[in-house]
């Protein structure tokens, strides 16, 4: 494997190394001093066009694990505002001495078009509205973990999918392993029929379900979304309020899934909105293992992609 | 000089005519198109197995002067016109600054006259700036020699300001060209909506962008009797619009380009800007549904929408690129593809290629009707010509077909005086 750019070209046996070798190195997590010389002397490049919180973190806190050097990049204050391109700038940073890109960007496909021009592994941390493999890893190995298998579960994923690129890697992820994804939301935020035919991976595999309540019925795992009001070229939704009568998870809801049934949310989170507070205290929710999570499959992939792992 | 062309297979589409034949050509003037000539030549061009035909008009085209001459200008953009055997271009006025002012469509004529290498006809716009808020004006862009209005590249948004153009330019028996988009249904779609925009991670572009801009012009041109070429058509949805269009009788042409019948979306995978142009490639249906619409007349005019863009357009990420690819060079070939697939007939597709767009623009079309200037292609349909950067005439090289084989190539054109060999 030479990059990451998107769950659609992995393999199911590739999805299963990185799962893997995420739950080995979880246990480095857990010493008292959690760090390992294993990418000593790799520099890794952490270029952040957007906003982040928890994916920058985490794949800072992974490389300081390993023992990877980190530059990091804000497109704010950089020759970019200079008038460079992204590919000048990256072309430039490259000739510092990096190993491996870590790219978010606003726009779909840039880590791919990154991948073309640089001979350079490349990791995409989320593009546009299209991709974000490293959360559906993580949102896999937590599922895994927690109910002990990825085959034959019932993925219910709820909120803004059109917008979503945590929804566009765990419909394909999922249904890889062998389960099966339904998703739900305001019909416009949702995928159209031809849309819907790229994300079937296979023959019942993909359903697109405009009551929540029927989507949810019989669930094993619930994904809920944030509402992604950055990415809406204009105000797709009447109000939030409304927003939460229709499509706000709240305890009732949680009700129709299969008993011990688990709740992701990829954060941030508006409470209010897509979920009610009171669900913080629901005893399958785990958006904190989510986190943890995280840090080892972004180890597994700097692993894999910059010694061969 | 005396030129004469032998046992070539004629397809001439003012007089009618697919033959095989002979053309004699003396002082740059067709001579005789006759079965068998006998005569003294200087030139013999044995031509058995060529098409030979008029040269080819095209009516939508962007040379990129003035303004964004790195991209292409009229001398290169039409010396990639010559190599394709287009010997008539119609140049779209999306320039810098736009052809919204007789001094350009001027210049651009002065320009031309000194250094293109085919006719050039300049395409002035619609609205100043192509802003689309005032109209420019008709009656002294015409005098200036423009053939037509358009805003290519942005559709008139304001129905009454185009239900005003339409009406306007009858005076002046100006065609409007619209670019029918609507963009706010289109806007940030980049490629079209289905598998690929799920794939690429994009808005996608619905057809509706492109039918509904279309269905408004049609009742626009129906209210107003207005003259309306309708540019690029891409999907299938525009069919029963367009022949209740015929049926009502309204005064209005519609085009589309190779790409459109020839190329899909699956093109764009892999965040292929080569492959990036507005309207989008669409899905195997439209492409059905497009040569439906060329053999049912309903579609009367092909064009290449060449729109060069250099690698600073177009190596950038997807969403950036300029949309656009090149096309005079692969008009013919890609065209003469409708006819191995039993779309249209040789004759039918010469009229889409040369005289419907002539009488778009209400120009006389290249013919070998004895008397008129030589103006002579002799395309060999079977011959495989592998695309490269190096093989391209034009400035900019943005086209997917880069390393594919197409067939069928121009060989040779014959123009007035000049024997002109690719």
């Amino acid at each position: 494997m030479t990059h990451l750019l998107d769950i659609h070209s992995l393999s199911p046996q590739e999805i299963e190394h990185y799962l893997t070798l995420a739950e080995n190195l979880k246990e480095v997590l857990h010493r008292p001093i959690p760090k390992v010389p294993t990418l000593r002397g790799k520099l890794v490049l952490l270029l952040f066009y957007e906003p982040s919180t928890r994916t920058k973190f985490s794949f800072e806190r992974a490389c300081k694990i390993l023992s990877a050097d980190i530059m990091s990049f804000q497109a704010k204050g950089s020759s970019l505002e200079k008038g460079e391109s992204l590919l000048d700038t990256v072309k430039n940073l490259k000739a510092l001495g990096i190993n491996l890109i870590v790219i978010r960007h606003n726009l779909s496909g840039t880590p791919h078009f990154l991948a073309k021009h640089l001979d350079l592994p490349i990791v995409n941390a989320g593009d546009g509205i299209h991709e974000h493999p490293t959360q559906a890893l993580l949102d896999l190995l937590t599922v895994k973990e927690k109910l002990g298998t990825l085959t034959d579960l019932r993925v219910v994923i709820v909120g803004d999918i059109k917008h979503s690129r945590v929804a566009h890697s765990d419909i394909l992820a999922f249904q890889k392993m062998g389960s099966s994804v339904i998703v739900v939301g305001p019909a416009h935020l949702l995928p159209t029929p031809s849309e819907a035919e790229y994300f079937k991976l296979r023959s019942g595999g993909f359903k697109v379900c405009y009551s929540l309540k029927e989507a949810l019925k019989g669930a094993d795992v619930l994904i809920a979304l944030r509402v992604q009001k950055e990415r809406h070229q204009s105000p797709l939704l009447p109000s939030e309020r409304e927003y939460h009568l229709c499509f706000g998870l709240r305890w009732n809801h949680l009700e129709l899934l299969k008993e011990g049934a688990l709740l992701l949310h990829p954060g941030p989170i508006n409470w209010g909105i897509e979920l009610d507070p009171s669900l913080e205290k629901y005893p399958f929710q785990v958006i904190l293992e989510q986190v943890e999570n995280g840090v080892a499959i972004r180890m597994a992939v700097l692993l894999t992609l910059l010694s061969g792992a | 000089m005396r030129i004469l062309i032998k046992k070539g297979r004629i397809i001439e589409p003012s007089l009618q005519l697919d033959l095989v034949g002979d053309i004699y050509v003396v002082d740059g003037k067709i001579a005789g198109l006759e079965a068998n000539i006998e005569a003294e030549a200087d030139e013999i061009i044995p031509a058995h197995g060529l098409w030979v035909m008029p040269g080819l008009v095209d009516i939508h085209v962007h040379l990129r002067e003035p303004g964004e001459e790195w991209k292409e200008d009229l001398e290169t953009g039409t010396l990639s016109a010559l190599y394709g055997g287009v010997l008539r271009v119609a140049c779209m006025p999306n320039t810098k600054p736009p052809n919204d002012s007789p001094e350009v469509t001027a210049y651009i004529l002065k320009e031309a006259k000194r250094r293109a290498h085919v006719k050039v006809y300049p395409i002035a716009c619609i609205t100043k700036a192509q802003a689309g808020k005032e109209l420019t004006e008709f009656g002294r862009l015409k005098e200036a020699g423009a053939v037509a209005l358009s805003d290519d590249g942005k559709w008139v948004e304001d129905a009454e300001l185009m239900r005003k153009a339409l009406l306007y330019a009858q005076a002046f028996e100006l065609p409007i060209i619209s670019h029918p988009e609507d963009p706010k249904l289109s806007a940030h779609g980049e490629v079209n909506l289905g598998e690929i925009s799920a794939k690429l991670g994009f808005k996608g572009i619905p057809f509706t962008a492109e039918t509904c801009a279309v269905v408004r012009d049609l009742l626009l041109a129906k209210e107003t009797k207005g003259r309306l070429h309708l540019a690029h058509l891409s999907v299938k949805e525009n069919l029963p619009f367009l022949r209740w269009a015929k049926e009502e009788g309204i005064n209005f042409t519609a085009e589309t380009c190779p790409h459109y019948f020839h190329f899909t979306e699956d093109l764009c995978d892999n965040y292929n800007t080569l492959a990036k142009v507005n309207p989008p490639l669409r899905t195997q249906e439209d492409v059905e549904a497009i040569k439906q619409a060329l053999k049912e007349g309903l579609i009367e005019v092909i064009a290449s929408d060449h729109a060069p863009h250099s690698s600073l357009e177009k190596e950038v990420e997807f969403a950036l690129a300029s949309p656009g690819m090149i096309g005079l060079e692969f008009l013919l070939p890609l065209s003469a593809h409708l006819e191995k697939e039993g779309v249209l007939s040789p004759l039918r597709l010469a009229e889409l290629l040369i005289t419907n767009p002539a009488k778009v623009i209400q120009i006389p079309p290249p013919s070998l009707k004895p008397g008129s200037p030589a103006e002579i292609i002799l395309f060999d349909p079977e011959k495989d010509n592998l695309v490269t950067p190096e093989t391209i005439r034009s400035k900019s090289k943005n086209t997917p077909l880069l390393g594919k084989t197409l067939k069928g190539k121009v060989l040779q054109v014959i123009l007035k005086e000049r024997i002109i060999f690719f």
